[in-house]
């Protein structure tokens, strides 16, 4: 009973070693598909996603690491062959402007409504 | 003048909601990357369907008029139902270069066998990857690509129709 308790115990700290070992280049493709939307099935990151084309661009994704392109000349390179809705995190433009702005500006607003009350008070 | 304030803001806050909503109702999702001038590298190597040979992209694709590029497999069915036009675009004489996307090379040859061969030729994409540097985002799409500057100029998502057919062939003779 011994034994067989201590050879669960090596092969469960071997199998977890084995997961551990995931290689560096793995979470990198891992890290990049996941801000990559799923053209085809939206509302999933090419990482959630089980589609062909989904796949497809993990594959390529690995490839670029590969080959030595850093992270943002993947996300260029994918943003010139299907736009730039393909990442999720919008680049900031005129048309984005407001987007991006609208939090700051709220911001800005409750902070001088707090500071308004406890001046007032 | 404090109620006049709130309600102004809050008005004010009303309208630009709706403005942004508004705005957004008139952005149309449009997948075709003609737009975006893309560049295809075509230095990448491919296998071809019917003989293994193993190809540069380049000696395939005109260098200075138009390509018509074709992506299909076996088990999409919105491809056989394109098939008769890509057969009407060969009888134009317009060649049409097949890129065959994941597919079982047999059973990709037996539908050419079944329905004919409509392609000048057909590269392989085992992995989906080279369908990736055209843009692609399945089966079927059709791409017109202008040789002198390698950009796409024409994309179309989905199985071909009659219009299209005609569309493809006003283009290719606009640029030649």
């Amino acid at each position: 009973m011994k034994h067989l308790k201590i050879l669960i115990l090596v092969i469960n700290f071997l199998l977890n070693f084995n997961l551990a070992h995931a290689s560096d280049l793995d979470l990198r493709v891992e890290q990049i598909t996941k801000n990559l939307r799923c053209l085809i099935c939206q509302g999933q990151s090419v990482y959630d996603s089980q589609s062909d084309f989904a796949i497809s661009m993990k594959l390529v994704v690995k490839k670029k690491l590969e080959e030595g392109k850093e992270e943002k000349q993947i996300y260029e390179y994918l943003k010139s062959k299907y736009g730039e809705w393909i990442v999720y995190e919008p680049e900031l433009n005129p048309n984005t402007f407001l987007l991006w702005s609208i939090p700051l500006i709220l911001f800005i607003f409750g902070g001088l409504l707090i500071v308004r009350k406890v001046s007032i008070k | 003048m404090k109620k006049n304030i709130k309600f102004v803001s809050i008005l004010f806050f009303l309208i630009l909601t709706f403005v942004v909503m508004f705005k957004g109702l008139d952005v149309s999702k449009d997948y075709s990357n003609e737009k975006l001038n893309s560049k295809i590298d075509f230095s990448f190597t491919a296998k071809k369907l019917f003989n293994d040979e193993i190809i540069i992209l380049e000696d395939l694709f005109d260098q200075n008029g138009i390509s018509v590029v074709n992506i299909w497999a076996s088990w999409c069915v919105p491809c056989r139902e394109e098939h008769k036009f890509l057969m009407n675009l060969k009888n134009m004489n317009i060649q049409v270069i097949g890129i065959n996307y994941k597919d079982a090379s047999k059973n990709a040859k037996d539908f050419l066998n079944l329905l004919g061969n409509p392609y000048s030729d057909i590269i392989v994409d085992k992995d989906g990857t080279k369908s990736i540097e055209f843009g692609a985002i399945g089966v079927p799409e059709t791409i017109i690509i202008n040789g002198k500057t390698n950009n796409i100029i024409k994309k179309f998502i989905g199985p071909l129709n009659t219009e299209n057919v005609i569309e493809i062939k006003n283009l290719i003779n606009e640029t030649s």
